[in-house]
């Protein structure tokens, strides 16, 4: 994520609450936007994961409760090929982990408590942290994030419904391509994230370990297991000094 | 899985990944915000993703499958390169295997 002034400290900044400022009518339209856009692929999930083996009604709770657009591809995928429950569990729970370093970084942005805390924790996924932090001021950040957030929440619902009530109707999902739906899904969340040569590097050795282990380990096993290298190497720092330099 | 087992995945993966989300809000900033501790995070969701990937392109029953799945992907990565939104992608993705099998090609 890019530097911006929002990481400054708080008195550093204006404080343009109360007024709708053009820095905060401007998140506000780039959120409502964005939220447009991401409903439209939760389509693409709801009928995915009734494919994959979920009902209608645990793709509607997934959603609403999970509410993490790669960690639910990522359930249902497991799901669908076949995997263990704990394999299931572990790919979306690890998955999902980045949207607890967004929470690291919108809290001293937001600074909430209570059950609003709670809230933003819920809405914080990739779409609303991106908007709020591309921000110039604290309040567009502000406005950029719940709206974001909201606004996300109340697509992605609606058309994951409409997406799973849709896939139940399709018959063989094959027939449809909705099996190369689901790699071109996965392939469209990681396209973002190739920007850095360490990225890059680290998914050669991902495709290399998870179809290394496809013909002889359990189904969902290759996945984390592609992960659980990526640590190690993390850790052990072979990527560390070539990530730096791209 | 048996839907009993499915439905308890479903809320046990959800219940974390909310419990992962409130964590990130409730931790000191200090703890978790190091360079390393980020820099691991994304590079296991890149991982994650690619490994996603790979299964559910070639992914079988236990073997590599070469179907029309993997031209299917093809065309969804020249779909993003050339910038186009995500649900055309998938769509594109869908209409490639979904075309090749109906001609038998794969």
């Amino acid at each position: 994520m890019p530097d911006s002034p929002i990481d400054g400290p708080a008195e550093s900044l204006p404080d343009t609450a109360g007024r709708a400022a053009p820095q905060v009518r401007a998140a506000v339209r780039q959120a409502l936007s964005v939220s447009v856009a991401t409903g439209l692929y939760g389509v693409s999930f709801g009928a995915l994961a009734v494919v994959a083996g979920l009902s209608v009604a645990q793709a509607a709770v997934l959603s609403l409760v999970m509410f993490s657009g790669g960690s639910q591809f990522a359930l249902a995928g497991v799901v669908g090929a076949g995997g263990a429950p704990l394999s299931a569990i572990l790919t979306a729970t690890f998955l999902g982990v980045r949207n607890g370093l967004y929470g690291v970084r919108l809290g001293p942005l937001l600074v909430l408590h209570g059950w609003r805390r709670v809230l933003a924790a819920h809405l914080t996924i990739d779409e609303s942290t991106a908007v709020a932090v591309a921000q110039p001021t604290r309040a567009a950040a502000r406005a950029g994030f719940w709206w974001t957030g909201a606004g996300v929440f109340v697509a992605w619902n609606v058309m994951v419904l409409l997406g799973a009530l849709a896939g139940d109707l399709l018959g063989d999902p094959r027939a449809w391509g909705l099996d190369a739906a689901a790699a071109a899904a996965f392939l469209g969340l990681l396209w973002p994230r190739l920007a850095t040569r360490e990225v890059r590097l680290v998914v050669v050795v991902a495709v290399v370990v998870s179809a290394a282990l496809v013909p002889v380990a359990p189904a969902g096993v290759p996945v984390l297991a592609a992960a659980a290298a990526t640590v190690l190497a993390a850790q052990l720092g072979p990527l560390r000094a070539r990530g730096r330099a791209a | 899985m048996s839907p009993a087992a499915l439905w308890v995945t479903v809320l046990v993966a959800s219940a974390l990944c909310l419990g992962v989300k409130l964590a990130g809000h409730l931790v000191p900033a200090h703890r978790m915000a190091s360079p390393r501790v980020a820099r691991t995070a994304d590079l296991v969701t890149a991982a994650l993703l690619a490994a996603l990937v790979v299964v559910q392109a070639v992914g079988g029953d236990r073997e590599i499958v070469l179907d029309a799945r993997l031209p299917a992907l093809a065309v969804a990565a020249v779909a993003l390169a050339l910038r186009a939104p995500f649900v055309v992608v998938v769509v594109l993705a869908a209409a490639t295997a979904a075309a090749l099998r109906a001609l038998g090609a794969a």
